[in-house]
């Protein structure tokens, strides 16, 4: 049981991490805080792309002479880090686009808080 | 020669005019919205090419670089991406050529982001829909989606707040849906649609496996506004400004339709998304709940956006129901409905954007006869495009829930059949009060007025899209036998 938790603690991380992202989305009054648990969300996506790539005792993804292209295991997989390189780029644009409705909102309300503006467009 | 590259072509063609709509609108921003239609109109065209030679030879897959997959990734053009493909640039053509005065009044200044965004939506839809590979189709989602939040937040005053509720909802629901690829690629070790079909078979009773098919439905589940996950849509709808809200409603939510397509049909297939989980049943429930509720909720509007935007949740719920039966019958039903429901869709948001231009509201509680005599053109566009939602024949709309009813038939699901009719008697409540209110209805105290209005027509590069999408529903309507037989042959089975 202790070896169950322990052998994922990678996974327990991301999972705990996606908790904690969610309640800001869903429970978060201020639009601020609600992008922030939005970023920790994404992240915690991505920490998950970079865990199931990692390994022990493994190279890096280019070919040494000492080790034979066979040996698949002794090399990293390139391809999980490679996908989140995108992904954070996506993120990033994403926070981007949220700052700048923020900034639009808080030009037109004088307000983030969520329930003024719902009041607000009543 | 053409056909092997027209995949890429298309979404070539919107990243092209991405880039040329800033390049010409720096110096001239008046050239945007022109150049936005000759984008698409080539787009539509090559989609229409596409389709055709689709028919003769088949299917075509694009390897970008030469590289095959699993290595390289690749664009597939299919039946199914064909017939969306065709339908989105078609209907987005219409909506550019009517968005040109608009534009002119609803922000004026803002013509080249506003059409570059335009672009760049369009090329992620058309990615989404093309791609073969699930990680790009990621990218491609949020590519469309931010630049949807941007169309979106573009219009009235509460416009920017429903954009970034549908933001926060969206983006969820996008990294939702990664995290459903990820459990995959652990499993499979693949990210190509293709290649991992043929794989998933033998990790059916994997425990990642069901919660990747979860993460995936509930993630695409909010962009097609699905019943419980639709709360973003009737704001951002309602507060849009008219062309965005024309260009959107009719495609965002069908391509969302077109990826649960892909990933039932064609990624795990029928029998074993069954064995996995009771998805189909699942969300067969939940559409039908979602085509009465959105029925419900229509009725109850007075505004005529925010009306036709929970029509769209009652409408997206027949698309997942067909969706949902997995026979031939409720296939053709559920794609016919894709291109009826666009058709139809953009024709009424449309006649919502000419009224919005003429009388700077579209609040149904105000219509009455004068707008008969003001905008008979608009108004007769309207009634066809009304009709067709409720489900009269001729008219497209009727064919589409025939094969759905049938398709019901042949599953013997009383219950869904049931769905459909009364659904469409609540159609008919909510629009034949508009009829009535325009065409019957004399009140007193509005007698003179009414009588003494005068012909104030849109201008014609408003009313021709309006009229046409009009006509092309009775077009649809009377090919519907040659138009379903093509379906029937892109069923998977």
């Amino acid at each position: 049981m202790l070896d169950f938790f322990l052998g994922h603690y990678a996974y327990w991380f991301v999972v705990i991490l996606m908790c904690v992202g969610l309640y800001g989305i869903l429970f978060k009054k201020n639009l601020v805080k609600k992008t922030i648990g939005l970023a920790i969300f994404q992240v915690s996506v991505v920490l998950y792309f970079v865990s199931i790539a990692s390994k022990w005792d493994a190279t890096v993804p280019v070919r040494d002479s000492n080790i034979p292209v066979e040996q698949v295991a002794n090399y990293l997989n390139p391809l999980p880090h490679t996908l989140m390189l995108t992904a954070i780029v996506v993120g990033v644009a994403t926070l981007g686009v949220a700052f700048t409705l923020l900034m639009a909102i808080y030009n037109r309300y004088g307000t983030l808080d969520e329930q003024e503006l719902l009041e607000e467009i009543q | 020669m053409i056909e092997s590259h027209l995949p890429a072509l298309i979404a070539l063609t919107f990243v092209l005019f991405a880039i040329l709509i800033p390049a010409f609108g720096l110096w001239k921003p008046s050239t945007s919205q022109p150049l936005a239609v000759v984008g698409s109109g080539i787009a539509s065209v090559l989609s229409l090419y596409g389709f055709l030679s689709y028919l003769q030879t088949g299917s075509i897959r694009y390897f970008f670089g030469g590289w095959e997959p699993p290595v390289g990734i690749e664009f597939v053009y299919d039946g199914l991406s064909g017939f969306f493909i065709l339908v989105i640039n078609t209907v987005a053509f219409f909506v550019l050529i009517h968005s040109r005065h608009v534009a002119r009044t609803e922000y004026p200044g803002k013509e080249m982001p506003y059409f570059a965004l335009a672009m760049l939506a369009l090329l992620g839809f058309n990615g989404m829909i093309l791609t073969g590979d699930l990680f790009n189709l990621y990218v491609f989602l949020e590519i469309s989606s931010l630049a949807s939040y941007g169309l979106i937040a573009i219009g009235s005053r509460p416009a920017p707040f429903a954009a970034f509720r549908y933001l926060i909802i969206g983006t969820a629901g996008g990294t939702l849906y990664l995290l459903g690829v990820g459990f995959l690629y652990t499993v499979t070790g693949t990210l190509n649609i293709i290649d991992m079909a043929a794989m998933l078979p033998s990790f059916a009773t994997d425990t990642s496996v069901v919660a990747a098919l979860v993460f995936m439905v509930v993630g695409i589940g909010v962009k097609a506004a699905l019943f419980p996950l639709h709360g973003w849509l009737p704001d951002s709808y309602t507060f849009a400004s008219s062309s965005s809200t024309a260009l959107i409603a009719p495609i965002g939510t069908k391509v969302a339709a077109y990826i649960l397509f892909r990933i039932v049909f064609y990624l795990f297939g029928v029998e074993l998304t069954d064995a996995v989980a009771p998805i189909t049943t699942v969300i067969g429930v939940l559409a039908a709940i979602g085509i009465l509720y959105g029925s419900i909720m229509a009725i109850a509007q007075t505004e005529m956006k925010r009306m036709l935007a929970y029509s769209s949740v009652s409408q997206i719920g027949y698309i997942i129901m067909g969706l949902s039966l997995a026979n031939p019958l409720g296939f053709a039903g559920a794609l016919l409905h894709v291109l009826n429901h666009a058709v139809m869709k953009a024709c009424l948001f449309l006649v919502a954007g000419n009224l919005r231009m003429k009388e700077g509201h579209s609040d149904i509680s105000k219509f009455d006869d004068s707008y008969r005599k003001k905008y008979p053109w608009t108004m007769a566009s309207f009634s066809v495009a009304a009709i067709s939602m409720v489900g009269l024949p001729p008219l497209a709309g009727f064919f589409s829930k025939w094969y759905l009813a049938l398709g019901t038939i042949d599953n013997e699901n009383w219950l869904f059949l049931t769905v459909i009719l009364v659904s469409s008697l609540l159609n008919a409540v909510y629009f034949f009060r508009i009829l009535e209110k325009v065409y019957m209805m004399n009140p007193k105290k509005d007698q003179k007025e009414a009588t003494d209005a005068k012909k104030d027509e849109v201008s014609a590069s408003m009313l021709i899209p309006t009229s046409v999408l009009a006509i092309a529903l009775f077009v649809i309507g009377f090919a519907n036998a040659a138009i379903v037989a093509v379906l029937f042959d892109i069923f998977p089975m």
